[in-house]
């Protein structure tokens, strides 16, 4: 009985001070017998909730059961069997799996997503992980535009199944959020590149600078493809209409991570084109793993504050009565940014800020309370008499995106968007246009890495289908 | 008044009556009847001819009444009948008033025959006979028409009643001897029943022949032991005279008329069950061709078809009988044959009856019982019990030369001192009088006799082959590892499969187990494709005839056979047994290759492709079978005699044929054109892996399977390091040992103990397949609700092959992860799945009931798409539905649920409790499980919740069954079999067996438990009625149920329960089952409730029994409509064991045979225990959400009261499933149908059961003990006793527990002391206080359950016998005894002290497999044990007092030792043999003691090994290991 014997634990964060000062991951690795040993504690349920807690379908027990008998050959064939990128979700996906592992009803889950990152390293490191190219050719062609992780799995499936895919980028690089989005604490770049050589080997054709509309005619997407896939992201950022919201020094937070990341790849960036918290009062609006992305960052660039806020109520310790096991557990999180420093708020709503010239120095907040609406939408009320003011010099916005971005290329091919401005499709993932289909956030709206990878799965094997009238792919 | 019954309809109106025995309908089908019954005969040892013996034999037969059964009218029996020697007296002064004279007696035969009651059906009939006769050459001297009185029999019986009469035929002059002129006689009668089967003549559908013979005449029918004599006037004619008299009462599962069903037939009558029939009938069929027989000439093909297919067992066994008898071979050796003793594995037995039964194992295959057959040529006459001698059969021999034979000893008062010999008959021995030479013949003597006829053991080793003597081959074929994933892929081969069944049978020889019942969609209704194996269910006994102990009754097994031609069954030579003898069906590739290559006089092999051209599609297959049958047929042509089916050539073009088609087709194939028996034949399969599948083959005729591709995984496994310290010689040994052990496990449980015998059997029904491809390919199974047809079957291979050789290769090609055991996405359906179980919580723990309808909807959905087959129905709603107000409250309701049987021990006491708790909350029932139940439970808790089981489960190992648990329950609760697991048993490690758990089922902590597969004193359907009978004296406040899983046939099954008087059966879903079980069993027996749920219903009502039984229904109910359809099936109430338990906290780990519940449900580990978060709340949400539902479907359906719904199926609609693939082919109608029954024939249960308590001797006996039971006052009393009062002392005993509690009164306060011969189960469950003495003797069960009582018996002061040779009493004595004490100065049967648990026992002698199971307690044996003595024995001490020094040998050493007893030991026994003195006045007891110096070191001491391990520790003080040792799980008996 492992899993009442061993307790679970993770590998050691590097020390904050050590770790502020530097881009380098924050985690330390994980000695591989400590590793296993963790494995052990997989309980191999009759229904294992982690894997239908993972979007992916991960066959989680039985990797788990391979790593403990050392098997880890067989092991990252059947992680590879549901998950293309295993390294990048190791790193970066918040394991809703671990929230759905039976362990957690009473106790603490198995630490699924280390063994995952482990396998994917372990057959990196012995040269397990080889390009793939497929068997045979079948002489179809299929564009994918967009390179983040959505369109990353359709390709490589796409191409698996025999297809010639090219993959348009408008970014000078490859990688989408991936690249550009994450901060290399939480996932060093050259695991991206490590994987993109890779697709390169198996044939696949990339194509950064290509905005399709802009230097690349949507025209010749068509012409040229048989299938077109659009795994185009959904950036377009949340609006907050509040007096001051013009002044300079508040950013959204995409860009404010995109710029270091640059820099960190080894661009030059003007400084006046940079934006640095360095020696501000940093303040973040939005409780989410952006926003944490934002703290991490801006600790980093050397922050004389950073304050995080959030209008919702701090997440209980525990589940509530209405969250229970195996959902994603809303409980109260601490990532390892939250614990570089900084404050976090909760209950706070922005009334406006304010500004000197131009610039921001102040955000004018008060406490807010969520209304008991019944069944109808919660309503955020003002507390009287809290509203303050919190000293800004820097404000990174951080709260949510509201949908694909306008792009020319939904234009110009005249696919139907929804009611959310995502773009509209039907049960085979297609869009209103035959031939061109959608996956991952342009569809789904923004959400999780591990949600991209499936969904580009799934378009996948629909486009397969389309093309061929049958298809082995697994999807997800 | 005599009539000849022609007014049989005048007082009756039709509908008053059953219909004529009908033909198959909804989902009854007359092959699944049964019978069982009571036998018994008399003879003359001397020959002498007296109308006593007649007499004395009906009155026998009236004294067995209680064996038989009557109908839903009490004057309608099953049947009864006699068999005698020709009056000729009578005869002749009754053919002269007639106007005929007889010749001499010899010189003429007497035929008994039915005919019609219309006088031109009787011409007809007549006209027809005497054709017949004269065409031979016989002479039809006159008619009598039997006189008969039918006043007293019941309407239905007459309603079939046909003409008795009798034809007197003259031999011909020139037939001299009596053996040609019954032949003649024979022929004569096979050509009439021929054209009567070809209905040649009107009237041919009532006539019939009981008997033709110059020597016997039988005279039967639709009667009561107690309606013969009367009915047929001519028996009590003093001129009635026969020196032998054979009779017959009928217990039949069925009320339909069955005239021509009474026994005896005419050469036989017999008590008990042919589990073998169907493949003993095809293998005669298949024999014909080559019958040839100088008797008989051309006129052999008369005699053709041998066996009548539509008759009963009994009627077939008879057939065969004769055939072989009127062929040339004596009635004893006939026997033999037929029912071989086992002698594979006895040591004690000489080499030439061996060498016999070796030999004929070569013409025929074991008929295997229960059985106890009474055989008779009219000069010899004989009683035969099979091998594993589960039949009660006790004989007196008396001093004036005369022997009573029959199922129970009293049904004739002899005096004692006319006694010279009482004794019984043992297992696989034969009782024969020969009344010619006047002389009981020893059954050593015949059977030498008949052994040494022929040199068989030269034949044998002239021609018989070993197959390890075979040369090696040339060649044998290795593992190809670079092809093997594709060839794996193209069998389904999954890793699932890989991990969790092939690795664990290399790595531990058995198979594994598994939890949680099976919650997959049923083959049909599953959309992956699935292997043929999977359409098919296995059948198991329940009820009439028990399953058996292949593991500790291992002495009656063997999977031994042998392959090659068989000769002509009629005309044995020594070439008959050229054959190659197999010491395992399953073989390796070098046995394989051995045989392929193996060239001699009489074997050639000849390897014939099993595989089809994929470019044709599925069409490919139809036509690759017709090829296959061509090549066989060549073959066979060419002289081939070993047929080997190979789908070796799979390849990229070439998929393969199901191994399963193509061995049951060509095996049917061949048997129509005859040619089966000529071949033997081996499948060389690539898809055959799991027990289940080699059961299939072999039941379908394949003789031996080598496995190769499971051969080739298990060396990928090694190469792979997943089979750790294996090489592959023993993998492979090991896994064979795995199948070889399933298998036999799979036959047990249909009762069948020879492979040889399972061997083409077809014990399988199958589900979801289309009719015409079952009668096609599995002529003869059941599939009853169609289904899918060769296509369907042909494209899941295709889809199979085109996984495994894609066009478009994809990914890197690997096998799919299975998700059979264990849920995976996108893989087969749960019905328990993530979504489901996370709804069904989140609803109950939050009494939300609009959450709770998204998991009714969720659940309901997916049933309806692909999961069940209620899911396939839809409720027809009213036009205007009831305003919901108007239907009954959920309180009206609450009282039909029950929770699941779950014992303490398979679950915490936690989860245990809180069922208790919540469904006594509701009024609703719990149920013990198989446990016991601590007596603290049995009060009321402060706070007013009570912990107490309304429903206490009474199963074969009797834990804790005492008197106190059975009178603190509203139900007690026979279970027959297990969802999960029917017809098996359970093991339970010592490791488990601490604290409560041990306790409560009076066990010693750390020494492992055992469940026997049967209920060791339910042997057939009278047996049951029998318990049903001890269970209702125990506690008559309780109802008593009998719980039964679904299967086909279950319906006549509960029929018979119901006339057994059961108030309650329960059907139970095979998906059901929280417990362990091997996982074949838990996949792969039994049906889905709905299956059976309908069947019982319309077999029960179709027999007017519904009336008088509630019908409960389990297995996977999960929501309010589940439990609406079952209630319009017929149900009226309801059990849940896994939706409870998932409200509890079960997350379907299904780890419970583990002990690592992760949520301390399915666990005894404190540990884990702490983490049980459930509460009764949420079982009480649970269950008024489901009455909620169930009343909002009323509404719809508009009904106010449950009881209004019940049984009325024609409110359920067949869905079309047009939606799915492979559902299109189902036709559920049959399900749905109701019986034609006339108005106010009930649907549902309106009246109580009558048990006739009133009629107990009990009363009496409460009465006088009066004054002890309300005073504690001694009382002691005298009375006489007969074999018609059974259950003696029980009623008294219930009255003494329920007022004085589990301690009882003082040792002997009550004292009574009886004369005569007991009834059955004299002193059931006596409790404390009571005291049962009995001069004279007793049959089957004393004792059993003996609670703290004591009993002493002894035979009568003025028997002249000495009683420690003398059988005293009957089988299975003091099973499942608790405490107490018993003496008995005599020999016992078998089975003595099974499952003992407590009581201490002074016994002369037992039979066969004495202190089975035992678990505690003290036996002493004062003489000889039967064999397989302390079989699985795991606890307790017994002494054997070892004269001959041959004890070593009859006892099983399994589990204990023998050992020389000590001088703590010395004072124990001693006290102990005084005691039976001083009990029982016992003159052996008295030489021992009175020379006990040389006796003792006689004394061998039984000692159980884990015991005495564990006494050892206790006195070494190192126990403290084990009471801190973790209590742990039980479930392998839940």
């Amino acid at each position: 009985m492992a899993f009442v014997q061993i307790e679970r634990r993770l590998p050691k964060r590097r020390p904050v001070e050590e770790r502020v000062r530097d881009w380098g991951e924050v985690y330390s690795p994980f000695p591989e017998d400590k590793l296993t040993h963790q494995a052990r504690r997989c309980m191999d349920c009759g229904i294992p909730f982690c894997h239908q807690g993972c979007p992916l379908g991960n066959l989680i027990p039985e990797w788990n059961d391979l790593v403990t008998r050392d098997k880890w050959r067989e092991a990252i064939d059947r992680l590879h069997l549901t998950n293309n990128f295993p390294e990048f979700t190791g790193k970066l996906c918040p394991a809703p799996c671990e929230d759905a592992c039976v362990l957690s009803i009473n106790s603490d889950p198995v630490t699924i997503k280390q063994v995952e990152i482990s396998i994917i390293e372990h057959a990196f490191r012995e040269g397990w992980v080889t390009a793939r190219p497929p068997a045979m050719r079948t002489g179809k062609r299929v564009a994918v535009v967009g390179s983040g992780p959505a369109g990353l799995a359709a390709a490589q499936e796409l191409n698996r199944a025999g297809h010639l895919v090219t993959v348009f980028e408008r970014d000078d690089r490859i990688g989408g959020l991936i690249r550009y989005g994450i901060p290399d604490f939480k996932m060093d770049k050259q695991l991206l590149d490590r994987r993109l050589s890779l697709l390169l080997e198996e044939g696949i054709v990339f194509r950064p600078n290509a905005d399709i509309g802009g230097n690349v005619p949507a025209e010749e997407l068509r012409r040229d493809h048989d299938a077109v896939v659009l795994a185009l992201g959904a950036l377009r950022p949340r609006e907050l209409p509040v007096p001051g919201r013009d002044l300079a020094g508040i950013h959204y937070a995409m860009p404010y991570l995109t710029l270091q990341n640059r820099r960190n790849a080894g661009d030059h960036i003007p400084d006046d084109e940079f934006v640095s918290a360095a020696g501000k009062h940093v303040v973040i609006l939005g409780g989410g793993d952006t926003g944490a992305d934002c703290l991490g960052t801006a600790h980093r660039q050397g922050a004389k504050s950073v304050t995080q806020l959030q209008w919702r109520p701090a997440p209980p310790e525990t589940r509530g009565q209405n969250n229970p096991w195996p959902e994603w557990g809303y409980v109260f999180r601490t990532s390892p940014a939250h614990e570089e420093g900084g404050e976090r708020a909760f209950s706070i709503s922005t009334r406006e800020f304010l500004g000197e010239q131009g610039q921001v120095r102040a955000m004018r907040a008060v406490q807010v309370e969520v209304e008991d609406a019944g069944d109808r939408r919660a309503r955020l009320l003002e507390v009287p008499g809290t509203e303050h003011e919190i000293p800004a010099d820097l404000v990174l916005l951080a709260i949510g995106f509201a949908g694909p971005e306008s792009h020319s290329v939904v234009r110009e091919l005249g696919v139907e968007l929804t009611e959310r401005g995502t773009l509209a499709m039907n049960d085979e993932k297609m869009t209103s246009v035959p031939g061109v289909f959608a996956a991952g956030d342009a569809e789904r709206g923004a959400s999780l890495i591990v949600w991209a990878i499936a969904d580009g799965r799934i378009t996948a094997r629909n486009v397969d289908r389309y093309l061929m009238g049958s298809t082995d792919l697994r999807g997800s | 008044m005599k009539s000849l019954s022609s007014d049989r309809h005048n007082h009756y109106l039709a509908n008053d009556i059953l219909p004529a025995a009908p033909h198959p309908t909804g989902l009854y089908d007359p092959r699944f009847e049964h019978d069982s019954c009571g036998v018994a005969f008399i003879a003359d040892i001397k020959g002498r001819r007296t109308h006593e013996t007649v007499a004395d034999a009906l009155r026998a037969l009236e004294n067995l009444v209680h064996r038989g059964a009557h109908g839903s009218e009490v004057n309608t029996g099953d049947g009864a009948g006699v068999l005698l020697q020709v009056p000729h007296e009578f005869f002749h002064r009754e053919c002269a008033a007639l106007g005929f004279a007889l010749p001499a007696p010899g010189e003429y035969a007497v035929c008994m025959c039915f005919l019609p009651m219309d006088a031109v059906g009787i011409d007809a009939c007549r006209q027809m006979f005497e054709q017949q006769a004269n065409s031979l050459g016989m002479s039809v001297l006159g008619w009598r028409a039997v006189p008969t009185d039918n006043a007293a029999i019941g309407p239905s019986a007459k309603a079939g009643e046909p003409g008795m009469h009798q034809a007197f035929l003259r031999r011909p002059d020139t037939i001299t001897e009596v053996a040609a002129f019954e032949r003649t006689l024979y022929l004569l009668r096979r050509r009439m029943e021929n054209a009567a089967r070809d209905r040649d003549f009107p009237g041919h559908e009532c006539f019939y022949v009981c008997s033709l013979s110059p020597r016997t005449v039988v005279y039967k029918g639709m009667l009561s032991a107690d309606q013969i004599g009367a009915y047929f006037p001519d028996l009590s004619d003093p001129e009635v005279r026969s020196a032998l008299c054979l009779v017959h009462q009928r217990f039949s599962t069925n009320t339909f008329p069955a005239w021509r069903l009474a026994h005896p037939y005419r050469m036989l009558a017999h008590n008990g069950e042919i589990n073998t029939l169907r493949g003993n009938v095809n293998w005669m069929r298949a024999r014909e061709r080559q019958f040839a027989s100088e008797l008989f000439g051309d006129d052999i093909k008369d005699l053709l078809p041998v066996v009548d297919e539509s008759a009963s067992d009994s009627a077939t066994l008879d057939n065969v009988l004769e055939l072989l008898v009127m062929t040339g071979r004596s009635l004893p050796h006939a026997i033999m044959m037929l029912i071989p003793e086992p002698w594979t594995g006895n040591d004690g037995m000489n080499e030439l009856q061996r060498d016999f039964y070796d030999y004929h194992s070569s013409l025929m295959e074991p008929w295997d019982g229960p059985a106890a057959v009474t055989f008779t040529d009219g000069t010899l006459i004989g009683a035969v019990l099979d091998r594993n001698g589960l039949r009660p059969s006790r004989y007196y021999v008396t001093k004036d030369d005369r022997v009573i034979f029959a199922s129970e000893v009293g049904v004739l008062d002899i005096a004692p001192e006319q006694i010279a010999h009482k004794g019984r008959l043992e297992p696989g021995r034969m009782l024969l009088i020969d009344t010619a030479q006047g002389r009981i013949v020893d059954d050593s003597e015949v059977k030498s006799q008949v052994a040494t006829e022929q040199p068989y053991g030269r034949w044998l080793a002239e021609n018989r082959v070993g197959l390890a003597d075979l040369p090696s081959a040339p060649h044998v074929p290795t593992p190809d590892h670079g092809t093997l994933l594709r060839r794996q892929q193209a069998f389904g081969l999954t890793h699932e499969e890989k991990r969790l069944l092939v690795a664990p049978m290399s790595q531990n020889g058995e198979e594994p187990i598994g939890s949680m019942g099976t919650d997959t969609p049923i083959a049909v209704l599953s959309a992956r494709p699935q292997l043929l194996y999977n359409y098919f269910t296995q059948l198991f006994a329940q009820v009439t005839n028990p399953p058996l102990d292949a593991i500790r009754e291992e002495l009656v097994t063997s999977v031994a056979t042998a392959i090659g031609p068989e000769g002509n069954l009629l005309d044995p030579q020594p070439e008959s047994c050229r054959q190659i003898e197999l010491k395992s069906p399953v073989l390796d590739n070098d046995e394989l290759a051995r045989l392929k290559h193996f060239e001699a006089p009489g074997f050639r092999t000849c390897t014939l492709p099993a595989v089809f051209d994929v470019r044709e599609g599925p069409d490919g297959l139809t036509s690759a079978m017709e090829s296959l049958y061509e090549l066989a047929d060549r073959a066979i042509e060419d002289g081939c005699t070993i047929l080997i089916l190979s789908d070796r050539d799979v390849d990229a073009l070439h998929a393969p044929i199901p191994s399963l088609l193509a061995a049951a087709g060509l095996h049917h194939h061949l048997v129509r054109t005859g040619t089966r028996t000529d071949i033997g034949f081996v499948v060389e399969s690539g898809d055959a892996r799991e027990i289940h599948h080699y059961c299939l083959l072999f039941g379908y005729g394949a003789t031996a399977v080598n496995p190769y591709l499971a051969f080739e995984t298990l060396d990928e496994m090694i190469q792979d390091g997943e089979l750790a310290d294996l090489d592959h010689d023993t993998a492979v040994r090991q896994y064979i040992k795995a199948v070889n052990k399933g298998v036999l496990k799979v036959i047990s449980k249909m009762g069948i103990s020879t492979l040889q015998s399972y061997h083409g059997a077809q014990i399988f029904e199958a589900v979801g397949l289309d009719r015409s491809l079952v009668d096609r390919y599995f002529t003869g199974t059941a599939s009853r609700i169609g289904g899918v047809g060769i296509d369907v079957i042909a494209e899941e291979v295709l889809t199979r092959h085109r996984t495994a050789y894609p066009v478009r290769p994809i990914a890197a090609p690997d096998l799919d992860p299975g998700s059979e055991y264990q849920w995976r996405r996108g893989g087969e359906y749960h019905l328990f799945n993530p979504e489901t179980v996370f709804k069904l919580q989140h609803a109950t723990a939050t009494k939300q009931y609009k959450i709770f309808k998204d998991y009714t909807r969720l659940v309901d959905d997916q049933s309806r798409t692909l999961a069940t087959i209620r899911g396939l129905l839809d409720l027809q709603y009213a036009d205007e539905p009831v305003p919901i107000e108007e239907v009954e409250p959920v309180e009206a309701i609450f009282h039909r649920f029950m929770s699941g049987a779950m014992s303490l021990g398979s679950i915490s006491t936690e989860a245990h409790e809180d069922l208790a708790i919540a469904m006594n909350r509701l009024g609703g029932k719990s149920n013990t499980g198989e446990g016991g139940e601590d007596p603290a439970r049995f009060l009321r808790d402060a706070n007013g919740d009570w912990r107490r089981s309304a429903v206490k489960q009474v199963a074969s190992a009797r834990f804790g069954v005492t008197s106190e648990y059975l009178v603190n329950a509203d139900e007690l609760q026979i279970k027959m079999a297990q969802g999960a697991k029917p017809g098996e048993g359970g093991q339970l490690p010592g490791h488990k067996v601490a604290g409560p758990v041990a306790r409560l089922r009076y066990a010693t902590p750390g020494v492992g438990l055992i469940s026997p597969p049967p209920h060791h004193d339910i042997y057939s359907i009278e047996d049951l009625a029998q318990l049903i009978y001890d269970l209702k004296n125990a506690n008559p406040r309780a109802r008593v149920a009998v719980k039964l899983v679904a299967e086909v046939g279950v319906g006549t099954v509960a029929a018979g329960v119901s006339k057994a008087h059961a108030d309650v059966v329960l059907i139970s879903g095979h998906e059901g089952g929280t417990g362990a079980a091997p996982l074949t069993s838990l996949k792969h027996t039994g049906l889905p409730w709905e299956l059976g749920l309908a069947e019982a219903q319309q077999v029960v009502v179709m027999n007017r029994l519904r009336d008088r039984i509630v019908v409960q229904t389990d297995g996977q109910l999960k929501t309010g409509r589940d439990v609406v359809i079952a209630a319009l099936l017929g149900a009226e109430e309801y059990g849940f064991a896994t939706a409870p338990l998932v409200v509890m906290g079960c997350i379907m780990m299904r780890v419970c045979h583990l002990n690592t519940c992760p949520v301390g449900i399915a666990t005894q580990d404190p540990e884990l225990r702490k983490r049980y978060a459930g509460k009764p709340e949420f079982v009480e949400n649970f269950f008024r959400f489901i009455a909620e539902e169930i009343r909002e479907q009323m509404a719809l359906l508009g009904f106010c009261t449950m009881d209004e719904m019940i049984g009325r199926s024609d409110r359920l609609n067949v869905r079309p499933a047009v939606d799915h693939w492979k559902a299109r082919g189902l036709d559920l109608s049959t399900m749905l149908e109701q019986p034609d029954v006339p108005d106010g024939v009930h649907i549902r249960r309106v009246r109580e059961q009558y048990h006739a308590l009133d009629k107990s001797l009990d009363n009496t006996l409460i009465e006088l003990a009066r004054p002890a039971l309300e005073r504690g006052e001694l009382v002691r009393a005298h009375l006489p006793i007969r074999n018609v009062h059974r259950t003696v002392g029980t009623m008294l005993g219930s009255e003494l527990t329920r007022r004085h509690g589990g301690d009882g009164l003082p040792d002997g306060t009550i004292q009574f002391k009886f004369d005569g011969s007991a009834g059955q189960s004299f002193g059931a469950w006596l409790p404390r206080g009571i005291t049962l003495t009995l001069e004279g003797d007793a049959n089957d069960y004393v004792g059993k359950g003996l609670s703290g009582g004591r009993i002493a018996m002894y035979p009568p002061a003025d028997a002249t016998f000495p009683p420690e040779e003398n059988v005293l009493l009957g089988n299975v004595a003091l099973y499942g005894a608790t405490s107490g004490e018993a003496y008995f100065n005599g020999v016992c049967g078998e089975r003595f002290a099974v499952r003992n648990s407590g009581a201490t026992a002074v016994v002369e002698g037992t039979g066969d497999h004495g202190c089975e199971y035992m678990t505690g307690g003290r036996v002493v044996v004062l003489g000889r044990t039967g064999r397989n003595f302390a079989a699985g024995m795991s606890g307790g001490i017994a002494y054997v007092f070892d004269q001959a020094g041959t004890f070593e040998r009859r006892c099983n050493r399994g589990m204990v030792d023998l050992e020389t007893p000590d001088g703590q030991d010395q004072e124990a026994v001693r006290a102990l043999v005084e005691r039976h003195y001083e009990q029982t006045n016992s003159p052996r007891a008295l030489r021992i003691l009175e020379g006990w110096e040389q006796a003792w070191p006689l004394f061998v001491k039984v000692m159980p090994r884990e015991y005495r391990k564990v006494l050892q520790d206790q006195r070494t003080e190192s126990a403290a290991a084990i009471s801190v040792a973790p209590a742990v799980a039980e479930v392998s008996l839940g």
